[in-house]
């Protein structure tokens, strides 16, 4: 309960914020204006099209919106990471029958793609047929979200099918994920699986008209686009700019309206005292989170008590209040992202190693625990990856939390290519900074993380208990049961094994021009990307920006 | 001066073929994988079998003398090949590019030249008077302060000044377009890092063109041109300043092609899809074709830029080409 106090005061503070800062919150109901062009920055680069086999923000800010999905989170509450509603499919998102093992999705008759081609439930098919099922040497970097699907199937022009091995929590936010880009099948049978990664052919809100490499991305308005009425906007241009500071001037300085990533808290007071009332701030917990990642092959990580320890001398409550003040971090929380029902309450927080409320307790139990292990003055070198928001920040915050404990650490702070090469394949580290950011909230999927022998789980250990229950929870479809398994694992992963911890969940800030109107904030900077309900005040924008 | 220019060309080849080979192999000395960025590059789960896949694809499983082969069969042929991230020719990343850092360079060079030689010339024919000490003063500030630190202050600058005395702030455009389709947008975007890297440029210029005048100055044929009862104008324009040219054409040379690939940091400040942009993403990216490309593309430039000094000194000097 505590848990949706928490995230219904987060989407209040959001507005609340707005309030203060934009003469017009995203909430407030007014009439859209149709015309005008979006100028959005973005930070990444797009290494190609398909969003099957890509997995950067740097392809789906500029390309999402030439593409129509499934199924989306809903546009007008992005914030809630359970509320999903229908995009090409009808109606209400369908409830699964047989059993859990069902999905029976109807078609909308309206949508075409950009070239005239209609689309129907073969198209829909085909698409969800090349990310589950991809024939060899055809990359899908999502098929492990569709394990469980058994087979799809399209018994009529209008009507898509998936079945399932068993019932799953996974099914629906997976496919709901902004990645599921819809393809044609006819381009897919003409041209090859690979045909889409330099082409674009979708059914969204706006058409492709030119990419620049490393400049821009150019689209307009298609005026077929099946949710009527929309887009509102004659087009958008997508500016590459690496550089924050660049991003954040080109807001200051008129040359762009929106950043859908977001930006430090310094960066937001220096626009609102540069700007404002030009400046509408929304805010949100955000679907990442940096985990610190021992390597339990390397002495002394291999013992739990100093593991645990190293957990117990984080003070996440302290740092909630003060890195939140000039880092992109602030929610203290468990495995699970903190707004969904699926998360650990602040009373079940408690119950774990380092989220006791008694700071002093907690580093009293942590050195008995080094002295216990024979490593009252150890010293360790904290893995990091050279990108100040927020991993430097962050790093530099638990060297000073584990020196509490008497801990001497340094960094070791490599630039994001040799980092990862660190992490993933060389592993010769002893301790690192580790993070995991998803689009879709997605609990039991994204807790995959911390599964021992999981792609993506760097800590080199081994557990039979948690893969036992992970298996559990993928086959169980009942939300209270789930619950139950995922509060077993957390306190396994963050407790009992200290395999890796939480440090503090990222908080997502956007402040944006305030003319820009009817886009929302989500928990990730993936969603609510379809550009299709954002208009613009262009009352508003001469005004701000002249003639 | 045929024979001279023919002889610089033949030379250039071995240095290009040396190059090749050692960016190739310098490259696989640098920890990182294209593959593992692309997939988890957000720290989203991923799949060993796709990252495997990836590094098929992109024939990273090959052996290092079978890459090395193919990237050998490629120079020859000038088939620069394929950027590994985003699978479109090279020929075309840098393509794309190559028209906004030749425009920069070229603005760049033009205000240094419009600066420097005026300047120094004047510097050096006032040695120790006040216009000298304010010449050599703006000049060690224009060494002293690095261009992208200028490029920032002239951003802030604009931001701050804008908003101070026409009510809303203002920066140079982000984007760019062609002098040839929106001369007015082109010019205010790149006006400014010109700017900032032609004064930087310039002062090193400026302090050339004056020591090598004074040197030129204190010659003995120009104390005969005085003595013959020349007038200062024409002993300076028509007898000292093509000697003391050839420091002055070297440092522009050489300033040139570092402005093709080397603007880095200051293409980053003021946004520009430039070479330099590219170079520091293929490199973070671990992209081994498009580095191999940018690197000899630079070092073509560099050498070719050596090669155009040559044929000036030659030209200026006469005693070089008949040496």
């Amino acid at each position: 309960m505590k848990m949706l106090w928490r995230s219904a005061a987060t989407t209040a503070f959001a507005l609340g914020v707005a309030a203060i800062f934009g003469p017009a919150s995203p909430a407030t109901a007014e009439t859209p204006q149709y015309g005008d062009e979006l100028r959005l920055v973005v930070g990444s680069k797009i290494p190609s099209y398909d969003a099957h086999i890509e997995s950067t923000f740097g392809m789906i800010h500029p390309i999402r919106p030439f593409y129509s999905v499934l199924m989306r989170v809903n546009p007008d509450n992005p914030s809630s990471p359970t509320d999903f509603v229908c995009d090409v499919c009808e109606g209400d998102v369908p409830k699964p029958t047989d059993g859990g093992t069902k999905y029976t999705f109807k078609i909308r008759k309206d949508v075409k793609f950009h070239d005239g081609t209609p689309l129907t439930a073969h198209d829909v098919k085909a698409t969800f047929d090349k990310i589950a099922f991809p024939p060899e040497g055809i990359a899908s970097n999502r098929q492990a979200y569709f394990k469980t699907v058994e087979s799809i199937s399209a018994p009529d022009d209008y009507t898509v099918v998936f079945k399932l091995k068993n019932p799953t929590g996974t099914f629906l936010p997976s496919v709901a994920m902004p990645y599921n880009f819809l393809y044609a099948k006819k381009d897919l049978d003409a041209h090859g699986y690979t045909w889409h990664q330099k082409n674009i052919n979708g059914s969204g809100a706006f058409r492709f008209v030119e990419h620049v490499p490393g400049s821009h991305v150019k689209g307009v308005k298609y005026e077929n686009y099946h949710h009527k009425g929309m887009p509102y906007l004659n087009g958008f241009t997508a500016i590459s700019a690496p550089k924050m500071s660049v991003r954040l001037q080109a807001i200051r300085g008129g040359q762009a309206d929106i950043e859908f990533r977001g930006f430090p808290p310094k960066a937001r007071d220096d626009l609102v005292k540069a700007l404002g009332d030009a400046i509408t701030v929304q805010e949100s917990d955000w679907n990442c989170v940096l985990i610190v990642t021992p390597n339990h092959k390397v002495k002394p990580m291999d013992d739990v008590r100093v593991r645990k320890a190293l957990s117990l001398a984080i003070d996440r409550e302290g740092g909630s209040k003060y890195l939140s003040r000039i880092a992109i971090v602030k929610t203290v929380g468990g495995v699970v992202f903190p707004g969904h029902p699926l998360a650990a309450t602040e009373a079940e927080l408690s119950q774990l190693a380092g989220y006791g409320k008694d700071v002093e307790a907690n580093r009293a139990e942590a050195k008995r625990l080094l002295k216990e292990a024979g490593h009252e003055n150890l010293k360790i070198t904290l893995h990091n990856r050279g990108v100040d928001q927020p991993y430097k920040v962050v790093g530099t915050w638990l060297i000073d939390q584990w020196k509490k404990i008497g801990v001497q650490a340094d960094q070791w702070v490599q630039p994001t290519t040799p980092f990862y090469a660190t992490l993933r394949k060389q592993k010769d580290f002893t301790i690192s900074l580790d993070f995991n950011c998803q689009s879709i909230v997605n609990p039991i999927a994204d807790i995959s993380k911390f599964l021992p022998g999981a792609g993506n789980n760097y800590a080199e250990f081994q557990d039979e208990q948690l893969l036992k229950w992970y298996d559990e929870l993928l086959a169980e479809g009942d939300e209270a049961k789930q619950r139950a398994i995922i509060r077993k694992y957390e306190k396994r992963v963050l407790d009992e094994l200290a395999s890796q911890f939480i440090t503090l969940w990222w908080y997502k800030i956007n402040p944006h021009r305030s003319y820009v109107k009817g886009w929302k904030i989500a928990p990730s900077h993936y969603l609510n990307q379809a550009l299709d309900n954002i208009w613009i005040d262009q009352a508003e924008k001469k005004r701000q920006l002249g003639g | 001066m045929y024979g001279y220019i023919v002889k610089r060309l033949l030379m250039l080849l071995p240095t290009l073929i040396g190059a090749a080979i050692l960016v190739f192999l310098l490259l696989r000395l640098v920890p990182g994988d294209i593959c593992l960025i692309k997939f988890g590059g957000e720290g989203a789960y991923a799949d060993p079998e796709q990252i495997r896949q990836c590094q098929v694809n992109l024939g990273l499983e090959n052996p290092i003398y079978v890459q090395f082969w193919d990237y050998m069969k490629g120079f020859f042929v000038l088939d620069l090949g394929t950027s590994m991230w985003t699978g479109k020719d090279v020929t075309y990343e840098i393509g794309v590019r190559f028209e906004l850092s030749l425009q920069v360079a070229i603005m760049a060079t033009l205000t240094s030249i419009v600066i420097a030689i005026p300047l120094g010339v004047i510097s050096a024919a006032k040695q120790n008077t006040m216009v000298d000490y304010v010449v050599r003063g703006f000049s060690i500030a224009g060494i002293a302060m690095p261009s992208f630190w200028l490029g920032i202050l002239m951003i802030l600058g604009l931001l701050i000044g804008t908003q101070e005395f026409m009510g809303r702030p203002w920066m140079p455009p982000i984007s760019f377009k062609s002098i040839f389709d929106d001369p007015a947008h082109n010019i205010s975007q790149l006006i400014w890092p010109a700017l900032a890297t032609g004064y930087r440029y310039s002062a090193v210029a400026t302090r050339m063109t004056r020591s090598a005048m004074l040197e030129v100055l204190g010659e003995d044929y120009i104390r005969t041109a005085r003595a013959k009862g020349l007038i200062e104008k024409v002993i300076v324009n028509k007898h000292a300043l093509k000697n003391a040219m050839l420091p002055v054409v070297t440092i522009i040379g050489i300033e040139f092609a570092f402005l093709m690939g080397g603007l880095v940091v200051t293409e980053q400040v003021f946004n520009l899809n430039g070479l330099g942009k590219l170079f520091v993403e293929s490199v973070t990216q671990s992209d081994y074709t498009l580095t191999q490309a940018l690197v000899m593309l630079v070092v073509t430039i560099f050498v070719f830029m050596n090669f155009v000094v040559d044929v000036l000194y030659a030209w200026l000097d006469p005693r070089i080409r008949y040496s």
